[in-house]
């Protein structure tokens, strides 16, 4: 699949060629790219295959905004190459919704509304994406940073309080400052508000 | 960012001979220091040799307590494994306290090693930087130097190593285990890995050309010992350390250090191993006044900057409280 000629490896580095052909499963669908090597993950979503849920912040892997899932694991998608990421499961905001049900919004994307996550929504998609990452990261029960018990890690995603979130977030920034409804949000899914508040509660109305 | 090309390695010899026979050729794996890097012009690779598909991705315990890392490992899965939860907490914590969830996922162990400064000039390619363009002078002596080094430093350059795994790695006197480009297996302690910027800072390991790193291998911790990682930084969560210390403590019945190992982050030009203060306390009482001795006597070599002098007295505090901790915790 790649586009380097076949006699590569005995021709040394001129004949490696600069671009590839190879396909993106993306959202369960296979889509055929022939790129350039430079054209990150990123890129490649946003401006090869018209998926522009996922957001170019800092470009730099330090904002967030472009995580997505990689075989069910958050990644910065703008610090992969898209020639890199081919054969794996990626997932982007735009597939979410299926995740759960079809035809559906995902918990966690209801839970972002019902809980106003967001203001202008721009870091909303790797925020979804990331906490995806986050419940599958404490279903498996890894540990954080703020983690009381190493060894014992977190028994269930029930357990994550909202320091556990604010740390396991830190990777995702929020220019409009809606962390408290992030938090919220995500702490409503991984049960740890056992169907406490009302969704209406949380919600800010017209204040944006 | 120049074009390179790519190719994806099925083998370890296939991979090295690519790396080895090719101009500008690079060893691709997480990527997520070396993309950056590339997107700054920092690094201009021709070949990026994708190696995550070699088989170099499990974590081995054994029988003695040690354990051998695969190089490919992300930091995310290293830090929840429940073997190194358990008896290598230190490491852990460390990985824990590192970069983001969704650079934990991405960065491997191997890559973690590698990882360069984050030293201003070295990443902006219009500065001057002895690292990055050797003989072409160091912009950080005069300019901004509050993150870097103190110790290991000259006057060539003062950056310092970034990584917080490594700084438990050199506590817990890892061995990086690489293969070298015709196949053979050679083993350097992570303590003698990493070279001292002198008058060549572009030279960082002991690496040679095509040499690929299959994983890092941690002994049995010394019986009874307690660890733990300490990191100080300007913010709770996503920051580098201004000051970290990884600590391995065991003690005997009395109190007495009878083994001590100190790994320090943030302040040394590779992540630092405190040889000194370590000799100043085995055998000894860890008093309060005897740990801030020794700490303090890791630092008589240190090259403090106006900017950065401050990490040496934060430095005393850090280890003092991290090895008062230990100790206590011990005796509980």
């Amino acid at each position: 699949m790649r586009g380097a000629r076949p006699d590569a490896r005995l021709t040394g580095v001129t004949a490696h060629a600069f671009h590839s052909d190879f396909a993106l499963r993306v959202n369960g669908a296979d889509r055929p790219l022939t790129l350039d090597h430079r054209v990150t993950l990123l890129d490649a979503l946003r401006e090869h295959l018209a998926l522009t849920g996922v957001k170019k912040g800092c470009d730099h892997g330090q904002c967030g905004a472009c995580t997505v899932l990689i075989d069910g694991e958050r990644v910065n998608s703008c610090l992969v190459f898209a020639v890199a990421a081919q054969g794996r499961d990626i997932t982007t905001i735009e597939g979410v919704a299926g995740l759960a049900a079809p035809e559906e919004l995902h918990p966690l994307q209801r839970a972002f509304l019902e809980h106003d996550g967001f203001q202008c929504g721009y870091c909303t998609p790797g925020q979804i994406c990331s906490a995806l990452g986050v419940l599958a990261e404490a279903a498996r029960g890894w540990p954080s940073h703020v983690t009381e018990d190493l060894a014992a890690g977190v028994g269930a995603p029930g357990e994550l309080d909202a320091d556990e979130i604010r740390e396991r977030m830190s990777g995702n920034l929020c220019r409009c400052g809606a962390y408290p409804g992030i938090v919220a949000a995500i702490r409503e899914v991984a049960g740890a508000d056992g169907g406490g508040a009302p969704a209406t509660t949380g919600v800010a109305g017209g204040t944006r | 960012m120049k074009p390179f090309g790519y190719e994806r390695a099925t083998d370890p010899q296939a991979a090295a001979t690519l790396v080895a026979d090719s101009t500008g050729a690079v060893y691709l794996a997480g990527g997520t220091n070396l993309v950056d890097l590339m997107k700054l012009g920092v690094t201009e690779p021709a070949l990026l040799v994708d190696i995550t598909g070699l088989p170099y991705d499990s974590v081995e315990h054994r029988p003695d307590g040690g354990v051998l890392i695969g190089a490919l490992v992300p930091g995310s899965r290293l830090a929840g494994d429940p073997g190194i939860r358990e008896r290598f907490p230190a490491l852990a914590e460390a990985l824990l306290s590192g970069a983001s969830g969704q650079l934990r996922t991405v960065a491997t162990t191997g890559g973690n090693l590698l990882q360069r400064t984050r030293c201003v000039y070295f990443q902006d390619v219009t500065k001057p930087c002895n690292k990055r363009r050797p003989e072409t002078g160091c912009s950080a002596v005069q300019g901004l130097h509050r993150d870097l080094a103190v110790l290991g430093t000259s006057d060539f350059c003062v950056a310092g190593h970034p990584s917080d795994m490594a700084v438990a790695l050199a506590a817990l006197d890892a061995v990086v285990h690489l293969r070298r480009v015709k196949g053979s297996a050679r083993t350097v302690p992570l303590n003698g890995f990493y070279l001292l910027p002198g008058d060549t800072p572009h030279r960082e390991t002991v690496l040679q050309p095509g040499d690929l790193i299959t994983g890092v291998e941690l002994p049995p911790p010394p019986e009874g010992a307690a660890m733990s990682y300490r990191k100080v930084r300007d913010r709770w969560s996503y920051a580098f350390a201004l000051v970290s210390v990884a600590a391995v403590v065991a003690t005997e019945a009395d109190g007495t250090l009878r083994e001590i190992r100190l790994g320090l982050g943030g302040v040394g030009a590779r992540p630092w191993r405190a040889r000194e203060a370590e000799r100043l306390l085995t055998g000894r009482q860890p008093t309060e006044e005897r740990l801030r001795e020794a700490a303090r006597a890791e630092f008589a070599s240190a090259r403090p900057l106006p900017q950065n002098a401050f990490k040496i007295d934060l430095a005393v505090d850090v280890i003092t409280a991290a090895v008062r901790d230990l100790v206590g915790g011990q005796r509980r």
